[in-house]
């Protein structure tokens, strides 16, 4: 199977969005991956989370790198455009992708190896430059594609297929984005929808660099006893701090709603740029988290645990993006066109006399 | 017997010692009076505190490639003295800082030593310890408009200029000045047999270096997006283009960037940036030097395969590896020509002049968005970072950009089905579309993996050889695009072919070839892949030479490689030092080939269509 189209047919009572569309229309091509692998929830994730928003599903630039992971803007959103890339330097084509449109949305999905290892350089200063996107590392701790080597973020211990344990230390891309500036950093799991769905949506409407490491787990290569990245290791061992609930900017509270079904502990919203909201529950109190080294110093608190803190980790509502720090204008650069570029003879002719 | 502006004079000066500006100064001048002037720095990659040279060339034929020896040295390092000294010709001149006498170093018999009491000059005059340091290189600048007869107000002007609302630095600049001038006046024989005067052959030129040239022209191609990273020789031309940028890309009313600038982490994100804007309909570019280039190869062939617009500019300096970074070559035409794995070739083009960076840099946009691959401009460090008299720029206001086949949402929507890679034109090149165009239509995934016309993933063998013959088909649309050769003379038995910064010697080379005895026809090659032209020259010579600058003769490889031409035929003549190649070096290699190999010295075929 190289390449396949999904049938254009679909029930009929599907739900349509605010644009008309159902959720068929955000979908991409049949996923090539195997059978139960995470990165296909990702996908149906994205979907849901852009078609639940009514974003047009055409106006999207998907980027991507190499390996699984970047395989799969294949699988959502075919109306919009993709580039796969080359190994690790998806920060660089996504870069200047949004610096050529800023009206896109920009969904880039990397893996494990493609930013933690060959890309970490690429990873830490799209991070510095605060591009406008949404910037998704489906983390299975392994190479699936070459048939299952570590990769950079497996934790030191864990196993192989084979038995033999990773003997070096894990890079966590989560902390890394919180250390170098990142505004919107989350953690989640692709066998959790309920909490990746509302991740997502608060993700491509944040103004800024959003980050979101999903631990997905690679059913071929990683999802055995010993791993720390199998389902059964992630759903024992995984510690929610702040659900994040999306609220659409029409929603009126409803004595009937109900958003989570996580502990209750307090709740505050926070506004995004649309003028929609994102509800965090904070399931413990003293979480805060619009305090980035509170942040930092927790995730790598529970690291030391040996737990795997998922859920919205820091975010600042009132971030700029890369266009801001240039002070570009509002129209795409790539809208411009020789009346607005092109200086002509008159400037040439001043340029000409002060080289004299 | 006086000669009038044809001379070479080279100032030694420490890095750092505020010498450039000054030489600067001396230079201007030279071109406001209106004498052909070229200029050369040479200089280490230093700060502060290694030798530094500075050479200006006057020539009355106004030949702007560099000639071997020097009529006036300025020796102002005592480290250098010894060499400096042995670079005169002899008869030739060398002025220093005699306040603690002549140095034996400088010491020989054949030429005449000019000792100027600089620093006691200096020492009663100015207080501040930074003002003695700077003001002797102004004080040799005011001796020199005495010794060369340069005129004076020329240069006083200059330094109002210079400093306009800094007045304070004004009239201590002039002080230094006079003091120079008036030493000389009075205590040497004024002027040398060597001097300059006025002339109007540069009315209407400018006097710019290759790099600003070139950043001006991406700036009139319609450059948005620029991203590099910082390497010499190749820094000040994203410098420039940040300049120019500001000066006339800024929104009048909300001061808002009609541009971008990254300074990229390194060159494989400089280079990623530029191809995912032009994927995204930008123009983009970057600017580099050899180890820029190496990094950047393994994108170049993504977008070579992908096909995405991208403008790259390497500007040369001598390799391998860091090699010598302050110095120029021709040495990446290879590397640049087929650079990354696969069957990757990429179109080039080769820029002489300052004028011609101007025009190719805003060409190469053009062509990369019309043939849908990256496009590499070959500049080097002679040309790119060197001033030199040009031809003022121009731009034809009517112009339009050729942003190549771009469909709109329009076009999409009379298209039934959209095939990205369809070869609809016959001419290789498919037609594109933007993200976020249209609602339904004309969306499809850009990839370095193999795909069909419709952009399907696909390792089908027929699929994939239909492919690569198509972008073999547009390589040979991109032949007839390209910048064409120029060719001069028809008649004579040898050619020669060089391009880049090699055409300014080669000039001279040809006089003086000429008047040996040794006329040669000649082919200033501009772009590659080859026109039909090209092969064509090479084939009506018994032989050619092919001169450039690097030690494998690479262009001689590229002409065979790509045109299947004996490789007998080629004659290479090279020079790799690092310095500019000379024409006397072009010329008396030839001559030596002529000897060598008992060829009768031709003569002008009477009547001939000549050059």
């Amino acid at each position: 199977m190289t390449f396949v189209a999904k049938p254009r047919v679909h029930h009929p009572q599907l739900p349509l969005n605010d644009l008309g569309l159902n959720r068929r229309d955000y979908e991409g091509a049949v996923s090539t991956l195997c059978a139960g692998c995470g990165h296909d929830s990702v996908s149906a994730a994205i979907v849901q989370a852009c078609a639940e928003l009514s974003l047009p599903p055409h106006r999207f630039a998907k980027v991507s790198g190499i390996g699984c992971s970047s395989k799969t803007p294949s699988y959502f959103l075919n109306a919009s455009h993709g580039f796969n890339a080359v190994h690790g330097r998806m920060p660089s084509v996504a870069t200047g992708a949004n610096l050529a449109n800023r009206e896109l949305h920009c969904i880039g999905v990397s893996g494990d190896g493609d930013s933690a290892s060959i890309g970490i350089g690429q990873f830490a200063h799209i991070v510095r430059r605060r591009i406008n996107m949404l910037y998704i590392v489906d983390n299975n701790g392994t190479y699936g594609l070459t048939k299952g080597q570590f990769s950079a973020t497996n934790d030191k211990g864990s196993t192989s297929k084979k038995g033999a344990p990773n003997l070096y230390e894990p890079i966590d891309l989560v902390s890394m984005a919180l250390q170098i500036g990142a505004s919107f950093v989350a953690r989640s799991f692709s066998g959790d929808k309920q909490q990746l769905v509302p991740l997502l949506k608060g993700a491509l409407l944040h103004r800024g660099f959003a980050f979101i490491d999903v631990i997905s787990p690679c059913v071929a290569f990683n999802n055995h006893n010993g791993s720390t990245k199998s389902y059964d290791y992630v759903r024992g061992r995984g510690a929610s701090v702040v659900t994040a609930d999306f609220l659409p900017k029409d929603f009126i509270a409803t004595a009937a709603e109900t958003v989570v079904d996580y502990a209750p502990g307090t709740t505050e919203t926070v506004a995004l740029p649309d003028g929609s909201r994102l509800r965090l529950s904070k399931l413990d109190e003293s979480y805060d988290p619009h305090d980035r080294a509170h942040a930092l110093a927790h995730v790598l608190e529970a690291q030391q645990r040996g737990e795997v803190v998922t859920g919205l980790l820091y975010v600042d509502p009132d971030a700029s993006d890369c266009h801001e720090i240039l002070d570009t204008v509002e129209t795409p650069l790539n809208a411009l066109g020789e009346a607005e570029l092109c200086p002509g003879q008159g400037a040439l002719d001043r340029i000409n006399a002060g080289l004299r | 017997m006086t000669v009038y502006n044809d001379f070479v004079i080279r100032f030694a000066n420490v890095n750092g010692s505020g010498s450039a500006s000054a030489n600067g100064m001396f230079a201007k001048a030279l071109f406001r009076m209106g004498v052909p002037i070229s200029t050369r720095n040479i200089f280490p990659s230093n700060i502060e505190g290694l030798p530094t040279w500075f050479e200006v060339r006057a020539s009355q034929a106004g030949y702007q490639g560099r000639r071997e020896g020097v009529d006036l040295m300025v020796a102002m390092n005592a480290e250098t003295y010894a060499e400096d000294a042995a670079a005169v010709v002899p008869g030739g001149y060398l002025l220093h800082d005699n306040s603690k006498g002549l140095d034996r170093r400088l010491l020989r018999a054949d030429i005449n030593a000019i000792g100027i009491p600089i620093a006691k000059l200096i020492l009663p005059e100015f207080t501040n310890p930074k003002q003695r340091k700077l003001f002797k290189n102004i004080v040799y600048l005011g001796a020199l408009s005495a010794l060369l007869n340069i005129d004076f107000d020329v240069i006083t002007g200059m330094v109002s200029t210079q400093y306009k609302g800094k007045d304070e630095l004004i009239q201590p600049n002039i002080h230094a000045l006079e003091l120079g001038r008036r030493y000389a006046k009075q205590y040497l024989e004024c002027p040398l047999p060597i001097q300059v005067r006025r002339t109007k052959q540069l009315d209407g030129k400018i006097m710019v270096d290759g790099n600003a040239a070139g950043a001006l022209g991406a700036l009139y191609a319609g450059a948005t997006i620029c991203a590099w990273y910082p390497i010499t020789p190749s820094t000040s031309m994203a410098e420039a283009f940040e300049k120019y940028a500001n000066q006339l890309r800024t929104d009048a009313e909300t001061g808002q960037r009609k541009f971008a600038i990254i300074q990229a982490e390194d060159e494989l994100a400089a280079i990623g940036i530029v191809i995912g804007a032009g994927w995204n309909g930008a123009r983009a570019f970057t600017a580099t030097s050899g180890p820029g280039l190496s990094l950047m190869s393994e994108f170049l062939g993504l977008a070579y395969f992908a096909e995405i617009p991208a403008v790259l500019f390497d500007i040369q300096r001598a390799g391998p590896s860091t090699g010598m970074p302050t110095r120029t070559q021709q040495g990446d035409l290879l590397s640049a020509a087929y650079a990354s794995h696969g069957d990757t070739k990429h179109p080039l083009l080769f820029p002489a002049t300052p004028k011609e960076s101007f025009e190719f840099a805003a060409d190469a946009f053009d062509l990369s968005d019309r043939l849908q691959t990256p496009v590499i401009v070959l500049s080097d460090l002679e040309l790119g970072m060197n001033d030199a008299v040009s031809d003022a720029f121009t731009w034809d206001d009517a112009r339009q950009y050729d942003r190549g086949k771009v469909l709109s949402k329009e076009d999409l929507d009379d298209i039934e089905v959209f095939g990205r890679y369809l070869d609809v034109d016959g001419d290789g090149i498919g037609y594109r579309t933007l993200p976020g165009t249209h609602a339904e239509k004309g969306a499809f995934f850009t990839r370095g993996t193999s795909r069909d016309a419709y952009a399907r993933y696909t390792e089908a063998p027929e699929a994939y050889t239909e492919n690569m013959d198509r972008l073999a088909k547009k390589w040979r649309t991109a032949a007839s695009l390209v910048p064409a050769p120029e060719i001069s003379g028809h008649r004579h038995r040898a050619g020669v072919v060089f391009y880049g910064t090699t055409a300014a010697p080669m000039v001279e080379a040809l006089v003086r070839l000429a008047d040996d005895g040794a006329p040669l026809d000649a082919m200033r090659l501009r772009g590659f892949p080859f026109a039909a032209d090209v092969a064509d020259f090479i084939d009506g010579h018994e032989f050619v030479f092919v001169v450039e600058q690097n030690r494998d003769a690479q262009m001689k490889t590229l002409l065979v490689n790509e045109l299947s031409i004996d490789p007998a035929k080629i004659v290479p003549v090279l020079y790799y030092g690092g310095l500019s190649i000379s024409a006397d070096a072009i010329a008396e290699r030839i001559i030596e080939h002529f000897d060598e190999h008992n060829l009768p010295r031709l003569k002008e075929v009477p009547g001939g269509l000549g050059a």
